[in-house]
């Protein structure tokens, strides 16, 4: 790093009143008034929306009215906004290291909701401490990293699919890995696919044949990811088939697409005691199979095993199976089907699937609602399955006499989604379920760079859903491997060569292999390939190390301000 | 007034900032006295950065990283767990209450846990009171003693401990021989107090040069103890005879290079 000439800072300092979600609660003016006695500070404004065109521009305009050479946003998360503010710096000349979020929405304003006063107090800290972080900024030059322009798709259902004759069209390699002997997932074992009945093997078909025979396409059957290291654009993957053979791949890009399973509901309702009490997924495969024959009374259950306290998600393709399945079961034989839907709420959402209940109530499918604190009982008889059910709405107890008892079971995690996750280094949801970088505004995105989500791995939906978020990962995992060069964050560590005594700790702790000895026995760290963790800089005996953006000065500076204090 | 207690939090970028934010999305309301440090990974947390702002009467230090196994750095946490005991063992060390110390676990899928934690964290400091360093001026001995420990945490000694802890612990040395967590623990505390009892007493003859004798009193450690620091750290260039004064040297601490 350059020694110059210390630069005096002209922080600007723009406060967001994020519509109401801020300037509903905290008093956005006296944080205003507040920012602009503070050291350093020589513009400070409030603006409705900081993020929106108008917003941006503002800040763009004061960073050149203002001659300012920091800025200081306080708003929302970094996490979803920081870039956006990054780039807009950028274009007003400023290197973007050069801008510091104080996060008084989510991390305040959200949370002190009925404490106005003493959220206000808390922005103006925050403030305080992203302007003492600001005074200590530093330019940083970005490092340039290739991108391989291949991809890897785990999991060979219809998203992984869709993503990888997708991604192999715009011309790039894909390895496709898929843990069960045949591609196609869980739509092997359905019948027919709403809204349009289609049959889904019609869908599934020509797409298992293209990848087979892509030469941009490598398959990878009863094959299961074993470990992965690297980053976006050098991905090192090693792949384990079910007989122990390891091979290795490098990858650019990785998307996940590894599906969900079926709940078992083992010990709900008699399923696993009496085997005419089945699940959807097993209707379809006597759909399939035409097993159905003598089958005259139907009796579906909604919600069995999910929106309860150990499941509280929906799993928002139950309700439309059921519709799907009884119309089918209707249609499928001339005799005339009685079929009743239990539900606690029927939620056949958008354009297609309510008309597909109005069909349903036309062909006489009977629909009654059930509590969820007053569920139905199934009781086994020899020549027939009794259900009872309390409709609240009639306020009467009914007693169906069915052939068959469907359970409506949730779509669950698979079973290795947890290690899965752990190898990639991608969080899961309460539910178990991938989780997305941010639900609205990165919602087929990881946190992680360079990896990407699609289908029921993510949370249940049904197949048009599915395939339109395998279109939309190969389109994201697409831009990094087109422009083939990526720019990495600066945030990395850097060595004092004078003060390392070359012990070697730093080498031993670093997760990246980034740092290595030189000539001279004294560390170098190759900054393309640090993640700016910061550990060996916390760990260096010599306080040898500096970590960019996060250095111990800007630390305890920001440790400071939260104290109070405002040292000139 | 109730004491609201000033509490700093760590947090990492990566599960824990993100579990925060999602508390902030889903609306769950917890008492606003913690101020979050964004970090990339527990593992930067410095014990040197935690005592220092302890020592600048923070009234509690909250240091929050991703679930073990769940570290968006492979293994970040587990150095965070290893900076956090040697923080812990120096806070206590020092005579600060170790409970306004916490170390926790928050993914980015657990913003009711955040919300949870801050609650419990506040009320937890707000039973121990202000920091006794917070005051104006703050307690003059309790200061020195964070001091030295600070600067204990920023020696060469303690970090190059921690920093082999994990491999020593989990894989043993190039010669294959592995310590159990209770040797490796035996080993830290016989550091720690070692180098925090040196400091003590370099920054004591920091303040004022005097004899054996005077800084026992003044520290409330045996002369004899004294004595042997003060060869080891005349060894290590930390101190030097001032003057004889009668019989007894007076001892002067030795500015030490940055």
């Amino acid at each position: 790093m350059t020694m110059g000439e210390p630069i005096v800072p002209r922080i600007g300092v723009f406060v967001c009143h994020c519509g109401i979600n801020i300037g509903g609660i905290v008093d956005v003016p006296s944080v205003v008034e507040y920012a602009e006695k503070l050291p350093g500070v020589v513009y400070a404004e409030d603006n409705l929306y900081s993020c929106s065109s108008d917003g941006l521009n503002k800040l763009k305009e004061g960073i050149k009215q203002h001659n300012l050479n920091r800025v200081v946003v306080a708003s929302c998360t970094p996490r979803t906004h920081e870039s956006l503010f990054q780039d807009a710096c950028e274009e007003a000349g400023l290197n973007k290291y050069l801008f510091e979020m104080a996060n008084i929405r989510d991390q305040c304003s959200w949370v002190h909701m009925h404490e106005p006063e003493a959220a206000t107090e808390k922005a103006k800290g925050l403030v305080r401490m992203a302007v003492a972080k600001a005074r200590l900024l530093e330019p940083q030059e970005e490092p340039e990293i290739d991108i391989n322009p291949t991809s890897l798709v785990i999991g060979g259902g219809i998203s992984g699919l869709t993503s990888a004759l997708s991604l192999s069209e715009q011309g790039f390699k894909v390895h496709l890995v898929e843990k069960q002997p045949e591609l196609g997932g869980m739509l092997l074992q359905l019948e027919k696919l709403f809204p349009s009945d289609r049959d889904s093997m019609e869908l599934l078909r020509p797409r298992i044949d293209s990848a087979r025979s892509n030469p941009n396409i490598e398959l990878h059957t009863t094959s299961k990811v074993k470990s992965v290291k690297g980053f976006i654009g050098n991905f090192d993957v090693e792949i384990e088939s079910q007989e122990g053979d390891v091979k290795k791949l490098n990858v650019g890009t990785i998307i996940v697409a590894t599906g969900a399973e079926n709940l078992e509901p083992v010990g709900l309702y008699g399923y696993g005691e009496d085997e005419r009490v089945i699940t959807q997924l097993q209707l379809e495969k006597m759909f399939k199979d035409g097993s159905l024959e003598g089958v005259r009374t139907v009796v579906m259950i909604q919600c069995v095993g999910s929106r309860n306290e150990e499941r509280p998600y929906c799993s928002r393709v139950c309700c439309n199976e059921a519709v799907k399945n009884a119309l089918l079961l209707l249609k499928e034989s001339g005799t005339r089907r009685e079929v009743y839907i239990l539900y606690r709420d029927l939620q056949t959402y958008g354009t297609h699937y309510s008309s597909m209940e109005w069909d349903a109530k036309k062909q006489g499918v009977k629909l009654i609602k059930y509590q969820a604190e007053r569920p139905p009982e199934v009781i086994s008889e020899r020549d027939a399955v009794i259900v009872n059910v309390y409709s609240p709405l009639l306020d009467e107890e009914m007693s169906l006499r069915s052939d068959l008892v469907v359970l409506s079971t949730p779509l669950i995690p698979t079973e290795d989604a947890k290690e899965l996750s752990q190898l990639l280094k991608v969080p899961l949801n309460s539910d178990g379920f991938f989780m997305e970088a941010h639900v609205k505004l990165r919602p087929i995105d990881f946190a992680t760079d360079g990896i990407y989500l699609c289908g029921t791995a993510h949370s249940p939906k049904d197949v048009s859903e599915s395939i339109s978020q395998a279109l939309g990962v190969a389109s994201r995992a697409a831009i990094p491997m087109a422009r083939g060069r990526l720019r990495t964050a600066a945030i990395t560590a850097e060595v004092d060569e004078s003060k390392c005594s070359g012990c070697g700790t730093c080498i031993e702790l670093c997760p990246y292999n980034a740092i290595t000895k030189d000539e001279r026995e004294i560390a170098r760290i190759t900054s393309a390939v640090c993640k700016g963790c910061g550990v060996c800089g916390a760990s260096c005996p010599e306080r040898a190390i500096t970590m960019h953006h996060f250095t111990d000065e800007q630390l305890g500076a920001e440790g400071l301000a939260a104290l109070g204090r405002v040292d000139d | 007034m109730a004491f609201e207690p000033n509490l700093i939090g760590f947090l990492c970028n990566w599960c824990s900032y993100a579990g925060a934010d999602l508390a902030g999305v889903s609306r769950i309301q917890y008492p606003p006295n913690l101020r979050v440090i964004r970090v990339m990974c527990s593992g930067r947390v410095d014990p040197a950065i935690v005592l220092g702002i302890l020592a600048e009467g923070a009234d509690g230090v909250m240091i929050a990283g991703c679930h073990i196994g769940d570290c968006h750095y492979i293994d970040g946490n587990l150095q965070a767990k290893r900076k956090y005991e040697l923080a812990r063992r120096l806070v206590e060390s020092a005579g600060l209450e170790p409970g306004r110390l916490r170390l926790e676990w928050v993914s980015a899928a657990e913003g009711q846990r955040f919300a949870d934690l801050v609650r419990e964290f506040t009320e937890q400091v707000r039973k121990l009171g202000p920091s006794p360093l917070s005051g104006d001026p703050p307690d003059p001995a309790l200061l020195l003693n964070v001091q030295a420990a600070r600067a204990a945490a920023e020696g060469f000694r303690l970090r190059a401990l921690v920093g082999k802890e994990e491999k020593l612990v989990t894989e043993g040395n190039v010669y294959d021989d592995q310590l159990t967590q209770e040797e490796w623990d035996e080993v830290m505390a016989e550091a720690v107090e070692s180098e925090y009892t040196r400091h003590r007493i370099r920054l004591a003859l920091m303040e004022n040069p005097t004899s054996v004798k005077k800084l026992s009193d003044r520290l409330g450690i045996e002369s004899q103890t004294i004595l042997e620091c003060i060869v080891a750290m005349r060894q290590l260039g930390w101190v030097d005879i001032q003057e004889l004064r009668g019989s007894s040297p007076i001892y002067m601490a030795v500015e030490m290079p940055q």
